[in-house]
Order: structure tokens, then C-alpha cells, then sequence
């Protein structure tokens, strides 16, 4: 019964995890521009990344391989965002604009409040 | 399902490859030569050959990415474009690609237990290593021992590569002392607790990698790349300077030479004892014992001088005048 | 010829695309980053030729785990995993050429230096032109 139980948990983690993929590349394809991109990528790499190891580690069991999967979760927990972070603030310094970026009017009060905070 | 994952992936190789050349953007075409690297690595991984899997991650999507963009910095960004006829190479091209398709068509079928590949040499080091060697992996005894020989010159190889890179760039590797200081990543805050974060696991892993290559996949081709990964990495995000005081060039260059003297001199040590050059079953009490200690000295070497060339190169590469801005990376 | 025959012979025809991509690129562009990009492309697919050979239906990584199996041949592996880490030594001494090829002549365009070396070549010839 337990054993059903860990199975159908570890495939609906493999599946939810395989689908955030698709999901992603999806959005990888669709989005407009270089930002909005990001998002989707990210999607893939942290999320989608995270549920199929987890996924992985239920079929594993308790085992050597088990901790090396929670090792890999580890490392792309801290390597993926900061990837992320590290294209977008690329992308920020070498100059590239979003295209379809809203900027909305700010009230004036509040800019000279950032200014302060500066 | 397997041939489904197996074609797959090499659809996207060609497609990949594909869109290398179409490309003018060098920058892209770096990114995707390092896509193509480690698609490659989840088809070998398909292919059961984890040992390749794993060294040509660390090597293609890695090193590699970072050595060509460091030149891409120093030279330019953009290719010209072409003048020349390029109907003359695509047909010669097409005519080549016929003729080895052709050839193909006499080779033993895909994964085919009856190939000649599979008849001679091969069944003995799977049916030997248990019993001659005593390790698991036998790709590590393969390659350090039954083929040691080979090896040692592929390290030789390796190391007079790294010799040719320092002594090409050496002359105009910028004087240390007099370098304004660079900034390096040093306003990038997430990117530098990160790196501080990551760089002892990572070099903690190349430990295993070196040491744990007897039971499975590792040894120290891909150890070496792995360390020179960490030392790149800091290198990247903390600056050269920094990553001088902790492992300075010369120090490193020292680390070349040494990999392969300590290869060769476990080598020479079964002169002493009457034995084969790189006979290492005289070094322990037992055949297997004495496999066991050459082996783990062997890849030592290895994982030496692999790790100290890549360093040394990207030291020499980053180090080029005029610096490489922070932006550039 | 089967169906089936064509359908074992997939990897080698993939990898004599990958292979011939590779070729294309180094002789038909200029730059010379690219051409080593290109170089690169041939030699994986050279490394992927080997491990195909190397493969067998039903076989596993070649790591003895006690229990009675079908392994993969490891020798090619053994080759393949060697070249890789002489491909980027060599690769970096490619790399490197090309740096000093650039503060030669200001061009990694295999067109332009071409001309620069004529152009240099010309100037000496011409009589009368250095004592």
C-alpha cells in the first residue's frame, strides 16, 4: 500500500515536473523580448528542475543515489536564480531595453523619496 | 523508447549545429557551440559512456565557453561577411557527406552485440578487470593501467599544449604590478556570496571525482577540469589579482610539470623491481593492491597537470593586455 | 534495404552531418573564432562516431556491480574520454594563435590577412625599395 502510495507521489512529481518544462520552453519560444523570457527559463531550471528531482528521489529510496539527488537539488537551488540574476544584470549593464515596458508615471513626492534613499 | 530519446537528441546536435552556422554573432555562436557540448553530454550519458558524459560537460559547456569568450573579448564580436563563393565547399562538402554515407552502409547496425568492435580486446578487459585490476570501473582501468602507456602521452600532450599557450601568450601578458587594479565583479553582490558559497563544494567534488573515479565515473581528466573550474570561476567573479594570492601563476606552472613527472616517475618505479614500464603490480603487496596505488597515483598526475593547464591557460588568457572588462564575461 | 537497417544506421548518418557541418564551416567562413567552432562540431562528431560503435542493445555503463550484465565496450570510451581533454588543450592553443594573429594584423578575418601578407610581400618585392 505504501509502496503504491510513494509510487503514484513519485510520478505525480515527474509528471508536474515534466509538464513546468514543457511549460517553460513554451515560454521560452512565445514570450516578446529578453526579459520576459527570463521568466520561463527560470521556470525550467528552479521549479521544473526541483519536482522532478523530487520525483526521482521517491523512486530512489533511501540510498547513496538519494543523497547525491538532494545534492544536485542543493546546487541548482543556489546556481539557477543566481544565473538568472546574472543574464538579466548582463543584459541591464550592456544596454538592452524591455520592449514593451510600461513606465509609469510617477507621482513626484515618491522620486524625490528614492533620491533620499539614495 | 530509447531510439526515440537517442534520436531525438541528435536531431537536435544537427539542429544545433545547424544554427552555429548560420550565426554572424560570435557571441551566439559560442553559446550554442557550449549548448551543442552538452546536448552531446545527455547523448553520451544515452550511450552509456558516463565517463565521456561526464568529462565533456566540464570541458565543452565549461572550460571551453570561457576560454573562447575571453578571446572573443580580445578580438571581435561580429564575423565579417563572407565574400567568397560558397558553392565550391557545399558541393565539395555534399560529395564527401555522400560518399560516407555510402560507407555506412557496410558498418554493423547500431548497438549490434556481433560487431567486430565488440569481439576482440574489449570482452577481456570486461571479463579481466575483477579479478586482474580489483575496481569496478572499467574504464578507469582501462585507462589508467591495461592502457597506461597511452594515457601517459595523451597527458604529454595535454601538457605541451599548456606550454605552447604560455609560451604564445607570455609576451603579452600585462605586468601584474603595474596593472590598475581591476574591479572585477565586485558591485555584482548576489554573484560574489554565491561563488563563496559554491567554490568549496565545488572543490570538495573534485575531490570525489579524483578519488572516487575507481567505483564510478570520475578519475582525473574530469577532477582536473572540475578544480580548474572552481579557480576559473573565482578568477571570473573576485578578479585576477585575487585568484594570483590564492594560487599564483608560477605555482601553477610548477603544478604542469609536476602531473606529469609524477605520472611517469610511478612509471619508472617498476624499473627498479624488474617489471614493464608502468607495471604497477610491483607497488603493493599483492598484484591487485599495487594496481590499486598506481592507479590512484597515476590519475593524481593526471588530474594535475589537466587542472593546472586549464588554469594556467585561463590565467593567460585573462591576463592579456589590454584587461578584459567586466562587462566582456 | 529495411526499414530497420536505415533505422540502425541513423546515429552514423547524424554524425556524418554533424561531421560535414563542421567541414562546411571551416572551409567556408573567414573567421577564424568560427573555423575553430567549426573544428570543434568535427571532433565531437568524431567522439560521438566512436561511442556509437561502442554502444550495445541492452547493455550498460561499463561498471562492475557483482551481478551478471551486458556491458557497453569501454575502450572507445577510454579513446573518447582522453581526446576530449587534449580537444580543448588543443583548442586553447588554437585560441591563442588567434589572440596573437589578432595583435598581428587587427583582423581574425582569414581575407584580410590574406591581403595584408600580399600587400607586405608586395612592398618587399618591389625593387629598389629598401637598399
Amino acid at each position: 500500500m505504501i509502496a503504491l502510495l510513494v509510487e503514484a507521489a513519485s510520478w505525480t512529481f515527474l509528471l508536474l515536473g515534466a509538464f513546468l518544462v514543457l511549460v517553460g520552453a513554451l515560454g521560452l519560444v512565445r514570450m516578446p523580448d529578453f526579459y520576459t523570457r527570463l521568466h520561463p527559463a527560470g521556470i525550467t531550471d528552479s521549479l521544473g528542475a526541483d519536482f522532478i528531482l523530487t520525483g526521482l528521489v521517491l523512486q530512489a529510496g533511501f540510498s547513496l543515489v538519494t543523497v547525491k539527488l538532494f545534492l544536485i537539488g542543493a546546487f541548482l537551488f543556489f546556481t539557477s536564480p543566481t544565473s538568472t540574476h546574472a543574464i538579466a544584470n548582463a543584459a541591464l549593464v550592456a544596454g538592452l531595453k524591455p520592449r514593451h515596458a510600461v513606465v509609469p508615471p510617477r507621482p513626484p513626492e515618491k522620486a524625490t523619496q528614492d533620491e533620499e534613499a539614495r | 523508447m530509447e531510439s526515440v530519446i537517442n534520436m531525438a537528441l541528435l536531431v537536435f546536435l544537427a539542429g544545433t549545429a545547424f544554427a552555429i552556422l548560420r550565426r554572424t554573432t560570435l557571441f551566439s555562436v559560442v553559446m550554442l557551440s557550449g549548448v551543442f557540448s552538452l546536448v552531446s553530454a545527455a547523448l553520451l550519458v544515452h550511450l552509456d559512456a558516463v565517463d565521456v558524459a561526464f568529462t565533456e560537460a566540464a570541458v565543452g559547456a565549461g572550460v571551453s565557453t570561457v576560454l573562447m569568450l575571453s578571446t572573443l573579448a580580445l578580438t571581435a564580436r561580429h564575423e565579417a561577411p563572407g565574400t567568397r563563393s560558397r558553392a565550391i565547399p557545399l558541393i565539395v562538402v555534399f560529395l564527401t557527406g555522400l560518399a560516407l554515407v555510402y560507407g555506412t552502409l557496410d558498418m554493423p547496425r547500431f548497438g549490434d552485440p556481433s560487431a567486430p568492435v565488440h569481439q576482440h580486446v574489449a570482452p577481456r578487459y570486461i571479463s579481466a578487470t575483477a579479478h586482474e585490476i580489483g575496481m569496478p570501473n572499467i574504464v578507469t582501468a582501462v585507462l589508467a593501467s591495461y592502457r597506461g602507456f597511452d594515457t601517459l602521452g595523451e597527458v604529454t600532450v595535454i601538457f605541451t599544449a599548456g606550454i605552447a599557450v604560455l609560451l604564445l601568450l607570455a609576451g603579452t601578458i600585462r605586468e601584474p604590478t603595474t596593472a590598475t587594479k581591476i574591479t572585477a565583479m565586485e558591485h555584482h553582490l548576489v554573484l560574489r556570496v554565491v561563488t563563496k558559497v559554491l567554490i568549496g563544494p565545488i572543490l570538495l567534488f573534485a575531490l570525489y571525482v579524483q578519488f572516487h573515479g575507481d567505483y564510478g565515473p570520475g578519475g582525473g581528466f574530469q577532477a582536473g577540469v572540475i578544480f580548474a573550474a572552481a579557480f576559473i570561476i573565482y578568477a571570473l567573479v573576485f578578479g585576477l589579482e585575487t585568484a594570483g594570492n590564492a594560487l599564483p601563476g608560477r605555482a601553477v606552472r610548477i603544478l604542469l610539470a609536476l602531473g606529469v613527472l609524477i605520472y611517469s616517475g610511478t612509471g619508472v618505479v617498476s624499473f627498479f623491481f624488474n617489471k614493464n614500464f608502468l607495471d604497477y603490480s610491483v607497488l603493493g603487496a599483492t598484484a591487485q593492491a599495487g594496481q590499486h596505488i598506481g592507479i590512484i597515483l597515476v590519475e593524481f598526475g593526471v588530474g594535475m597537470t589537466v587542472a593546472a593547464v586549464m588554469v594556467s591557460t585561463f590565467y593567460a588568457f585573462a591576463g592579456q593586455n589590454p584587461p578584459i572588462g567586466d562587462e566582456e564575461w | 534495404m529495411e526499414f530497420k537497417d536505415a533505422f540502425g544506421l541513423f546515429n552514423y548518418w547524424i554524425v556524418i552531418v554533424l561531421m560535414m557541418t563542421g567541414l562546411y564551416i571551416v572551409v567556408s567562413r573567414g573567421n577564424l573564432v568560427k573555423k575553430i567552432v567549426g573544428l570543434n562540431i568535427f571532433q565531437t562528431s568524431v567522439f560521438l562516431l566512436y561511442i556509437s560503435m561502442g554502444k550495445v542493445t541492452g547493455g550498460t555503463a561499463p561498471i562492475l556491480t557483482g551481478k551478471p550484465e551486458v556491458f557497453s565496450n569501454p575502450l572507445p570510451h577510454v579513446l573518447i574520454l582522453t581526446a576530449i581533454v587534449v580537444g580543448i588543450a588543443t583548442t586553447a592553443l588554437g585560441l591563442a594563435l588567434v589572440v596573437r594573429i589578432k595583435n598581428a594584423y587587427n583582423s581574425i578575418e582569414e581575407d584580410e590577412i590574406q591581403k595584408l601578407d600580399l600587400a607586405a610581400e608586395n612592398e618587399v618585392d618591389e625593387p629598389g625599395a629598401r637598399p
